[in-house]
């Protein structure tokens, strides 16, 4: 082993501090999008489950539940679109969970890099993966009959806001991730937060069947807005009257603004977060 | 020309079983251009001065100088002339070896075309040309290591902190990283590592600090701490243990302090102050009490015995807990 002398170059005083962020950021994205390439469990996990729920909600349900001027097919596929970029979100929390246990958040947190291109990165690759499901998914309901009943706009902003919840659902989960510390805990305990709040919901059945307090509650939920806002931009809402909600009745403002706070709220703690954690 | 200033750190870590405290109160100093060894068994607080020092944990008292740079007011600054490898591997997975240092050149923010120069320079300066290019997955425990012993020299930084740097690793690998870090002194590196390993700290390190249960105890070169004890020592194997009272009883004859018995009560020594003529004593003493040896002999007092001398117990044996429980914990 002969050691080498050469010692790189700083870096050039043209880079400003947006640039700066912008390239850490990019570097940390290519880094979980090689992951996403190279873990095919993953992508598997990411492509199959959304396909099995197309199948099994449409064939197994689909001729007992019924629904007020359209099949159940068109129905269910912005309830299950929903419910794939939720559950799709806990990525960011098992693998923030996972850098730290590794140690590798030890070796980011000791270079000069800017403090949130590490979140960055990963919810940029976490969207990334999303797309992907969210794509496989249009594609097998297309199979099963569902069709979008608006214009291309139209569908474009089901798809966008879809992605844009599932992108600030990331956070909160990187957050939960840096908090548990196991991806492990991370995986199981998401599942009893994220159950209730995708089932309890006008995602799989109408709201009106359900018994009175879960029916508030599934008014009230936020996923129900997504559903309602990602059913109307895609033309599958039938002609169930929808409860007279204020969320329910402007469901795409409503999801925007949920966004905006989530966004809002979690970024600055994550961020926050991460500058004081530390492996083992 | 002092280069890393503490003083007075302290670190508090909640457990079940109440605080521990694993700083109390450090003061060190590491001249530029120099290796420095922090010395001291598992739970002495090593790795909490080296996550202080490189700003991934804040000290609950005290203060930190690196290079100039106050560690709390700006660690930023201080992240651009550091290189650090901590006590695990901190390498990605599902990227290949040379994927994560030039990842690593990114992020100190060298450019693409020098990160890759630089990472394939390191790929090579750590024998790992083979298996540069297939994931890290695959690696061995050993190559990790180098990886991650890689990452830190990415940006030839201006002080190098290495958490246990040779643990897991065979012993070529070790002495290659002997090597390279001796290099990187000569061009002017100033390296602070730590090590439970006193051979280590001896052949590497200008100066030396023995910490335990988080304070320095003793400080100075490898041959000040060893004269703290005394010159040689007088070493001798029985054959039969039910000797060893009375062996024990001529070497205490000779000795300047109390011979230690092996556990199998076969191996004794004592510190002497003058060697040969303390060591011809013994043996014909020995003989004529007509006590049967396999092996005698001088040698000189090691780190080990420095260690037993200044804190009341082995260097290998942990202090208290383990710091990876005491981590484990803080949660």
């Amino acid at each position: 082993m002969t050691a080498t002398a050469t010692r790189p170059a700083p870096a050039p005083p043209t880079w400003n501090p947006l640039s700066l962020w912008y390239s850490d950021g990019w570097t940390t994205t290519k880094r979980n999008l090689i992951k996403i390439k190279r873990t095919p469990d993953m992508l598997v996990f990411a492509v199959i489950q959304p396909i099995m729920f197309v199948l099994l909600f449409s064939q197994v349900y689909g001729g007992a539940i019924s629904v007020q001027g359209t099949d159940y097919v068109q129905f269910l596929m912005a309830g299950i679109f929903a419910q794939t970029v939720v559950f799709g979100s806990t990525f960011s929390g098992s693998a923030m969970a996972q850098d730290l246990k590794d140690g590798i958040i030890d070796r980011f947190r000791s270079l000069p890099m800017s403090s949130s291109a590490v979140l960055v990165g990963r919810t940029n690759g976490d969207l990334v993966l999303n797309t992907i499901s969210m794509i496989i998914m249009m594609a097998t309901g297309f199979l099963v009959g569902w069709r979008v009943n608006s214009s291309v706009g139209e569908f474009f902003a089901g798809l966008g806001l879809l992605l844009l919840f599932s992108y600030a659902f990331s956070w909160v989960m990187a957050l939960l991730g840096m908090s548990v510390r196991s991806p492990e805990v991370i995986n199981n305990a998401s599942f009893i937060i994220l159950f209730p709040i995708t089932f309890i919901s006008n995602a799989f059945v109408p709201i009106e069947t359900l018994p009175d307090p879960l029916r508030v509650f599934a008014e009230l939920n936020p996923v129900s807005a997504l559903v309602q806002a990602a059913r109307e931009l895609f033309g599958n809402e039938g002609s169930a009257p929808v409860p007279d909600v204020w969320t329910l009745q402007n469901p795409v403002l409503t999801v925007l603004i949920g966004v905006v706070v989530l966004l809002v709220v979690f970024v600055p703690l994550c961020i926050r977060k991460f500058a004081s954690i530390s492996s083992r | 020309m002092t280069i890393i200033e503490a003083s007075g750190l302290t670190k508090t870590y909640k457990s079940k079983t109440g605080p521990v405290h694993a700083l109390a109160g450090l003061d060190l100093t590491v001249p530029r251009g120099t290796v420095k060894a922090i010395l001291g068994p598992n739970g002495a607080g090593k790795t909490t001065v080296v996550k202080i020092l490189t700003t991934l944990i804040r000290p609950d008292t005290g203060t930190a100088v690196v290079d100039g740079i106050n560690v709390l007011d700006d660690p930023k600054a201080v992240r651009s002339i550091i290189g650090v490898s901590g006590q695990y591997a901190a390498v990605d997975e599902n990227l290949t070896g040379f994927e994560n240092l030039e990842m690593v050149g990114r992020l100190y923010h060298l450019g693409g075309a020098a990160s890759r120069r630089r990472a394939q320079e390191l790929i090579d300066l750590f024998e790992l040309t083979a298996a540069g290019n297939r994931p890290v997955k695959g690696f061995s425990g050993g190559m990790r290591r180098r990886i991650d012993l890689a990452g830190a020299l990415v940006f030839n930084p201006k002080i190098l902190f290495l958490d246990e740097p040779t643990t897991g690793l065979d012993p070529r690998s070790r002495m290659a990283l002997w090597g390279v870090i001796n290099k990187l002194v000569d061009d002017g590196t100033t390296v602070l590592l730590t090590t439970q390993y006193l051979e280590e700290a001896d052949q590497l390190a200008d100066s030396i600090a023995v910490i335990d249960y988080g304070k320095v105890i003793a400080e100075g070169t490898s041959d000040e701490l060893k004269a703290q004890i005394g010159g040689h020592r007088v070493v001798i194997a029985l054959v039969d243990a039910a000797d060893a009272n009375a062996a024990r009883e001529v070497l205490a004859r000779y000795g300047a302090g109390e011979p230690q018995v092996s556990s199998d009560g076969r191996g004794i020594d004592v510190a002497v102050t003058d060697g040969p003529p303390a060591l011809q004593h013994v043996l014909a003493d020995l003989r004529t009490a007509g006590i049967e040896l396999h092996d005698a002999g001088m040698r000189r007092p090691t780190l080990d015995d420095v260690f037993l001398k200044l804190t009341g117990h082995k260097a290998d044996m942990a202090a208290g807990e383990n710091e990876d429980e005491k981590m484990e914990k803080v949660k």
